[in-house]
């Protein structure tokens, strides 16, 4: 299933493109592409420039900081890492079931969480791609000519992610940085007062969820051809799913899912993700690359993230997403959809599920709870899994007997969908850019199909010192024209 | 529309002075931004600036801060920078453009560009107070010279907020 553009015959005699940094998606990334003397590509790649030591940083820290510590991580889903550090952390202080409230408190937080995220990347980082198309001006295909030409959708964008926040802020305790979730439950749930002002624009909320479904629906049927071709790959999928077999975002079993739809594994329990688990290094690359063990390393590369999630689950718990869902299956017939700019429309469908989840648990008396907090039996080992907005996140902590962290490992929902991604660049530079003069609208193309993932590279990285970064510009006869180079320590070194 | 807008930002934004210090805590010198805002909160203690400065931060801006802006008469943005020659500059801000087309995290003059389009009527004087910063390695406290830049900025402040009507 990996495509013939990973590695070209012979590299040395190709000139190199580089598209630095990818814009509108989180973090930094690089993309190389090697062309023949004919301008024919021979080779592409998805790099990783930044390295994050976060594992190491989390090494030797006590297992009760973890919740709050790994909000740092990332900057865009903090609040993905504090809930996974949190199951985690229930795993280590030997609490199975939290409490309902505490539950409940937890899944406001992440529905939050989920409705900003996805709004921020579809109004903010995608919608100047869909709206504007891949060759419009680039001084205009920013969020300032979103709000140029459409204003009153901008401002819904802003009010949706405004509104997401403040769920966050009346959960977490805090805008950022919050402690809402700790080892064993939750330090704080809501008060009437607080539900009461988040009740009042929900309805609100749900409407404009519903509204963005249509406009992605109404744009992805406007090119029907386009959106289903481009960058689309055939992939096994994994998400969470609860016990009958729904979307599900905050606690379920694994399932996994071949392109067909044919289930490789169902309702597995995280804890027991290195059965069924395995991540490949690859030499060019500081993201590693998770893979289906069944499967090997050529055949189990997935996808997750909302449209893995769409297509793995039987239904949506949620009246009008599971409406839209009904919807949006047909589209292959049946079959697995695998348009990866379909992904945007599943986006906005968990985003109107979330919206709806939001106002079904702030009519949930549970919510106003005090029974917040249970102990258990400390244990050595924790692992937190949840659908983080980009797909499936696992924490995984092991603590010696004073409670300080011995070993960390995440795996984030970015660097799962690693070969996925570079699938989906060889796909569009295969059949889009091959043979072209190389334009910017044009690498702007490889651009959208990765912002289709909405990866967020910034935390997806974690080899420490494994390479220093090189970026080479080579002509067709194999001369170095320029280079530049990343030592470990961070040092730069520019030359030929 | 309206009156949502108008009540997510009575949550926060009712005294006329906001301060919006922005960075990773967790990275080095980016902390400088939250660490000013820590040490100005220590500062203004229960004072009367507290009933007239709010004082946010995040770890960058992004398109709903402008939200943040409303209503104000004075922002001052705070962040960790490697363009200062001095330990600290303090400057009116221009809103201007952004031309990078990045709009992941927003420069302040972008976001002060944005606020000018969604909200043409307000007045608000917009600041930009840079840090100096020199490293921004996880997990890395304040390098020595940063400490110092902050404490000239933090004490800059301050006599500005106390001494400005």
């Amino acid at each position: 299933m990996i495509s013939n553009l990973e590695t070209a015959e012979n590299p040395e005699k190709l000139k190199r493109v580089v598209i630095e940094p990818l814009t509108r998606v989180e973090g930094h990334g690089k993309v190389t592409l090697l062309l023949d003397e004919n301008k024919q590509i021979q080779q592409a790649r998805l790099h990783i420039v930044e390295f994050r030591g976060f594992e190491k940083f989390i090494q030797g820290r006590p297992y009760w900081e973890l919740p709050v510590l790994v909000q740092r991580l990332c900057g865009i889903c903090p609040v993905s890492h504090h809930l996974a550090a949190a199951k985690a952390t229930d795993m280590l202080v030997g609490v199975k079931q939290i409490t309902p409230t505490a539950e409940k408190i937890r899944r406001l937080m992440h529905f939050g969480q989920t409705l900003q995220s996805h709004a921020l990347h579809f109004f903010h980082l995608s919608s100047p791609d869909l709206l504007f198309g891949y060759d419009d001006e680039v001084r205009h295909r920013n969020i300032i000519g979103v709000i140029e030409d459409y204003p009153e959708l901008a401002k819904k964008g802003v009010l949706l992610r405004k509104y997401g926040q403040e769920v966050i802020r009346l959960t977490a305790g805090k805008r950022v940085h919050g402690t809402g979730a700790i080892p064993g439950g939750v330090n704080k749930s809501l008060n009437t007062d607080d539900r009461n002002y988040l009740q009042k624009d929900i309805k609100q909320i749900i409407e404009w969820g519903e509204d963005a479904v249509e406009l992605i629906k109404t744009i992805y049927h406007e090119h029907p051809d386009y959106h289903r071709d481009f960058a689309s790959i055939q992939s096994n999928s994994m998400s969470l799913v609860n016990a009958r077999g729904e979307h599900e975002l905050y606690q379920g079993g694994l399932r996994a899912r071949d392109a067909q739809g044919e289930n490789i594994f169902d309702h597995v329990d995280g804890v027991r993700y290195e059965d069924y688990l395995c991540e490949a290094v690859k030499p060019w690359s500081y993201m590693k690359f998770p893979f289906i063990q069944s499967l090997g390393q050529e055949q189990g590369w997935y996808r997750v993230g909302p449209l893995a999630r769409i297509n793995n689950c039987e239904s949506l718990s949620t009246e009008r997403a599971e409406q839209q869902r009904l919807e949006f299956m047909p589209l292959e017939n049946g079959q697995p959809v695998h348009a990866t700019l379909a992904t945007h429309w599943a986006r906005m469908i968990e985003l109107l599920h979330c919206a709806e989840a939001i106002e079904q648990l702030l009519h949930d008396e549970d919510i106003l709870g005090h029974d917040l907090l249970l102990k258990g039996d400390m244990q050595a080992r924790g692992i937190g899994v949840i659908e983080a907005p980009r797909g499936t996140l696992f924490h995984h902590y092991e603590i010696d007997g004073d409670g300080v962290v011995q070993k960390a490992n995440l795996i984030v929902s970015t660097t799962q969908n690693n070969q996925a991604i570079n699938e989906s660049i060889r796909q569009v530079a295969n059949n889009y850019l091959s043979g072209h003069e190389l334009t910017e609208p044009m690498l702007n193309q490889i651009e959208v199909a990765i912002r289709a993932y909405d990866p967020c590279l910034s935390c997806a990285t974690h080899a420490l010192g494994k390479m220093p970064l090189e970026i080479e510009l080579l002509d067709a006869d194999g001369n170095s024209l320029s280079r530049i180079r990343k030592q470990a320590s961070g040092e730069i070194c520019l030359g030929r | 529309m309206q009156i949502l807008m108008q009540r997510l930002i009575e949550t926060a934004a009712t005294k006329p002075v906001l301060i919006f210090a922005y960075g990773n805590p967790s990275r080095g010198d980016d902390a400088l931004g939250p660490q000013l805002l820590q040490r100005l909160a220590e500062k203004i203690g229960h004072s009367d600036l507290h009933s007239r400065v709010e004082l946010l931060t995040d770890f960058q801006l992004q398109i709903e801060h402008t939200l943040d802006m409303e209503n104000r008469q004075q922002v001052v943005f705070a962040d960790a920078s490697i363009k200062p020659e001095k330990a600290f500059s303090f400057s009116r801000l221009e809103g201007k453009k952004d031309v990078s087309y990045s709009s992941h995290a927003m420069s302040p003059e972008s976001l002060l560009n944005l606020f000018q389009q969604l909200h043409p009527h307000d007045s608000a004087e917009v600041f930009l107070l840079a840090i100096r910063g020199y490293r921004f390695d996880l997990g890395q406290p304040l390098t020595q010279q940063a400490e110092i830049n902050l404490e000239q900025a933090v004490d800059y402040l301050y006599q500005r907020l106390v001494f400005t009507p």
